[in-house]
């Protein structure tokens, strides 16, 4: 048995002892050395070779990671370390450091207890760190730091030994400032990091060594001994002295709480069912023979075994031929193999029980996001969000014809594995539409349709989605009529206050206001901006656009209201400037005239009657197009800062804040997504290939009044549409 | 120049009336509407009885094409034919009230109508029928109960209720008689009704205004079960029966009858 097979077993040992298993995630700023420190972690605990590591990158087993040098998937990984005389599980999730890519980071850190933060020294902070940090701390993450590549801080920066010191001690306190900005008020005092206790450490992940104060203490290495070896370029006699893993490991096991410490008040605060029902004491104490609750992470596309569903069990035991459910509906999936993740390879185990991460095939009808329950009662973790936030779309055709029905398949099946990615499939047209965070995302997906499905296929250039809101309320009610007349419905148009937007777009507020009535009138109440006699007549919500019922007892109205909601949502998806999805609105129904009879009320009339008078509040109430927007960060040397300034000027950017550090200079700035197509290229060849950057979306504007018309027409011409939107008097008709 | 709404009456166009035809023939260009209801005619005899071409319309021709109509009326007699009366189960008033909003003349041509016939066949008095009511096919979310308000309030007042099937002539679809009263009995179910069971006697006719309509009175729960033929069928819910019309009635129990 190779080391390997020995630690697998080890594994399967600890698993169901709860006091040894730690689930941890590690996070970083982009480049900050996130996938070479996870790989010594592996290597240090046997798991792959220590020669390979930092060579082998296992958990950018996807060689489109590996080529682009950037972490995409958050994959896990599973590892045996000793300490204290006791075996540890350490259940690893990598996360993906490139912020188009974040959907994956908030669900990895839904299903960790603790978490490691990167933080290059010489770079220090960046903005990225804080995002992370926040979203540790709100998934209530206990945090660590690890400050890497403290070789080049050493030898690039040429500090002197207290420099070096006081260089930490300013890397430690802002993190802890970040940390204190976001830290739950139970964990005040608590969950800073300190060098005493171990949950600082530093080192360079490359050269595999790293310390702790109580390491240091153990081991004997001391500060002046770092600083040699480096200086002395004998980092390998360090790597042996102090192995970066016996170190992290060391550290996780001891300060990272355990599934049954942390499940107990993280269960309270990251599932909203009742915290007195059986699937919530279950979940809290982690129970063995509980109810199956199991938060999936991550779908992986395995050739050979299907769909991989990877994710938290947070309590139960899963194993084959187990029934669950998927949560929150009616639908069944039976267990076909339950394993271990280590890098690319699935470890087939018996069992697994509750406080584990753990990988799970059979599981069809699993997405990212979802919890599978062996309750079919249980509230999911997550409400299932049909609308994310798509900024680019492409077409994607493929090369050759006869593939045709793969492609359909193939999309639907990355869509699955990455709900940040919206196919649009239409039978009719035959155009498949792929939306995704940004132009690189959609790259790196189209690369991974043709290498691990084999399938050739072309995208057109990528088109921005744009947003329709109004620019204010409609001045009165719209009367739409149905195509016989007879029906007659009178709406306002409203934009909702950017707190409300906000609130829908985080998901804090359910949008089935038909089973959260309650919920939904609580939440609207208390954001304080929503109109006081409307918070429970909210019927429903789509995206970030709602539909309220202002009318009062009007004879067969409700039962058109499911109508009148399948209006609303196929409204708000195609807007009527220029058919693009509808954002922010608030339509209020003040009045309708339905005919006596339902046959004459029914789809075919009530659908576009209501689609006429919303289209028609719109219009009156002035529609605007609004842009994505990203932040974009660029660190470049100075000496060609000006390559990278020009490309921000070139591209409606607008820059915010530059800082420098050393001979090179970070620069944020604000650009619009449109603008920022093709910049990836166009910074490599600005910079000459010697620049980091990284981009975010932040939201939306209102796109310059310059732009409003040409843009509308450029998208309705695309569209095949009329090149002006049709005027009010169209919608009374 | 004028719009001509022309009835052509029940089940075959020689149930058209003698003045409709005669308007039918006089018109420059002839339309027909058959979402609402139909004939067992085909179109080309149509064509041959009125002995003009006639242009089918679907529902969005008219509804959608109702200004071209009153447009062409204005240089033109242009006739618009409708199965059973042109005014009654449908919705045409919206293009009379366009059409005379533009200043064109509008002639209604009445004929046999369902509203008629079903009380006479099924041997009821049309003075004791409240409102009538049609049974809506579910589609999606689409499931309305309201069309068994008007069964059961006509119940309350001691009315018979005339119930007329979705037709959805598009799709080949017309709502057959067995199912509507299936759909009855689940209305019934999910209105809490609970007057209304299998055992309820019930009216069925079809193929009404034919040489040989199909009657059959007798409990839901039996006919629910049974096919009735070709189409168009529709329900009768009757209220407490009057000695004649008891007679009549229990004339058709026996089973289907010319």
């Amino acid at each position: 048995m190779g080391r390997k097979e020995d630690n697998i077993a080890k594994a399967v040992g600890v698993m169901a002892n709860l006091d040894n298993i730690r689930n941890i995630a590690i996070a970083a700023h982009i480049d900050h050395g996130k996938t070479t420190f996870s790989d010594n972690l592996l290597a240090g605990a046997g798991m792959i070779s220590t020669e390979l590591a930092g060579q082998q990158r296992a958990l950018d087993f996807d060689p489109e990671e590996q080529a682009r040098g950037i972490t995409i998937n958050a994959a896990c990984a599973s590892m045996v370390h000793h300490f204290d005389n006791r075996d540890y599980l350490v259940n690893l999730i990598d996360t993906p450091g490139h912020v188009d890519f974040g959907g994956d980071v908030t669900r990895a850190m839904r299903a960790v207890d603790g978490c490691i933060i990167l933080v290059c020294a010489v770079e220090g902070p960046m903005p990225q760190t804080e995002t992370v940090v926040r979203q540790a701390l709100r998934e209530k993450v206990r945090p660590t730091l690890f400050i890497n590549k403290v070789d080049r801080m050493v030898n690039e920066l040429k500090v002197t030994p207290e420099e070096m010191q006081a260089r930490f001690i300013k890397i430690i306190n802002k993190v802890n400032e970040l940390i204190n900005r976001n830290l739950p008020e139970e964990f005040k005092g608590k969950w800073g990091v300190r060098l005493e206790d171990g949950s600082v450490m530093f080192g360079s992940a490359y050269h595999k060594w790293g310390v702790s104060v109580p390491y240091m203490k153990k081991s004997g290495v001391t500060f002046k001994d770092v600083y040699n070896h480096c200086q002395n370029d004998t980092q390998k006699e360090l790597a042996k002295k102090a192995p970066v893993a016996t170190v992290v490991l060391d550290t996780v096991a001891k300060v990272i709480p355990s599934p049954k410490v942390a499940q107990e008040y993280r269960i309270r605060h990251i599932w909203h069912g009742d915290q007195d029902s059986k699937a919530g004491s279950d979940m809290r104490t982690a129970k063995p023979d509980g109810i199956v609750s199991f938060m999936v992470t991550k779908i992986m596309i395995d050739p050979h075994a299907g769909e991989i569903a990877i994710g938290r069990l947070f309590s139960g035991t899963v194993e084959r031929g187990v029934e669950l459910y998927v949560g929150g509906t009616k639908t069944k999936n039976k267990i076909q193999q339950v394993g271990l993740m280590v890098g690319a390879d699935r470890i087939p185990v018996d069992r697994a029980t509750g406080g584990n991460i753990v990988a799970v095939t059979g599981l069809r009808d699993a997405m990212a996001g979802y919890t599978m329950t062996s309750d079919a009662e249980m509230v999911p973790f997550e409400r299932i969000v049909h609308v994310s936030d798509p900024v680019v779309t492409v077409a994607v055709e493929c090369k050759h014809m006869k593939d045709l029905p793969k492609l359909v398949d193939v999309l639907r099946q990355i869509s699955k594995g990455d709900p940040s990615v919206q196919v649009k499939i239409n039978q009719e047209t035959g155009e498949n539409l792929m939306s995704g965070m940004g132009e690189l995302h959609l790259e790196v997906i189209t690369h991974r349709i043709e290498r691990d499905f084999n399938l050739q296929i072309v995208t057109s250039n990528p088109i921005v989605v744009y947003r329709e809101c109004v620019k204010g309320s409609s001045p009165h009610s719209f009367e739409g009529k149905s195509p016989n007349r007879h029906n007659r419905f009178f709406i306002e148009a409203h934009p909702l206050p950017d707190n409300i937007i906000k609130a829908l777009r985080e998901n804090e507020i359910p949008d089935d206001p038909k089973k959260h009535a309650k919920e939904v009138h609580e939440k609207l109440t208390a954001l304080g901006t929503f109109p006081k006699d409307l918070t429970k007549k909210v019927k429903a919500i789509n995206g970030t656009n709602m539909l309220v019922d202002g009318t009062k007892a009007i004879q067969g109205l409700h039962e058109t209201f499911e109508l009148i909601i399948d209006s609303f949502n196929e409204s708000v998806n195609t807007g009527p400037r220029a058919g693009e999805p509808v954002q922010g609105v608030m339509f209020i129904i003040t009045d309708a005239k339905l005919h006596d009879d339902a046959v004459h009320r029914g789809p075919a009339q009530t659908i576009p009657a209501v689609r006429n008078a919303m289209y028609g509040a719109m219009t009156i109430a002035g529609t605007v197009l609004i842009e994505p927007m990203q932040k974009a960060v660029v660190t470049v040397p100075d000496t060609v800062m000006g390559g990278a300034t020009g490309e921000f000027q070139r591209r409606r950017g607008l820059i915010q804040d530059m800082q420098q550090e050393g001979d090179s200079t970070t620069i944020e700035a604000k650009v619009p997504v449109a603008e920022m197509l093709g910049f990836a290229g166009a910074i490599r060849s600005a910079t000459g290939g010697r620049c980091l950057w990284s981009t975010e979306n932040i939201g939306y504007e209102i796109l310059p009044p310059e732009l409003q018309e040409k843009v509308t027409k450029q998208i309705r011409e695309r569209k095949g549409l009329k090149p002006e939107p049709y005027t009010a008097a169209y919608y009374a008709e | 120049m004028a719009l001509w709404l022309i009835g052509l009456g029940l089940h075959d166009v020689r149930s058209m009336t003698v003045a409709g035809l005669e308007a039918a023939r006089q018109c420059s260009t002839l339309y027909a509407e058959f979402y609402t209801a139909i004939l067992s005619t085909p179109h080309a005899e149509l064509e041959a009885f009125v002995g003009k071409k006639v242009a089918k319309l679907d529902r969005l021709g008219v509804e959608k094409g109702a200004d071209r109509l009153v447009a062409e009326a204005r240089s033109g007699e242009v006739g618009l034919l409708v199965a059973g009366d042109p005014l009654a189960a449908t919705t045409h008033t919206d293009l009379i009230v366009r059409a005379r909003a533009a200043g064109v003349a509008v002639h209604v041509l009445h004929a046999p109508s369902i509203l008629s016939a079903a009380p006479g066949l099924l041997g009821l008095q049309h003075y004791k029928f409240g409102r009538t009511t049609t049974l809506v096919r579910p589609q999606g979310s689409w499931n309305p109960t309201s069309p068994f308000d008007a069964v059961a309030e006509n119940h309350a007042r001691g009315l018979h209720t005339l119930v007329l099937l979705d037709i959805q002539a598009d799709v080949g679809y017309f709502m057959r008689a067995d199912e509507g009263v299936r759909q009855l009995l689940d209305l019934a179910r999910r209105t809490g009704a609970t007057w209304f069971t299998e055992a309820t006697s019930l009216g069925v006719l079809a193929r009404a205004g034919s040489d040989q309509p199909g009657r059959w009175t007798g409990p839901a729960g039996t006919l629910a079960g049974l096919d009735f033929g070709a189409p168009l069928h529709c329900l009768v819910v009757p209220g407490p029966l009057h000695e004649v019309e008891k007679a009549a009635w229990d004339l058709l129990a026996a089973g289907p009858s010319a």
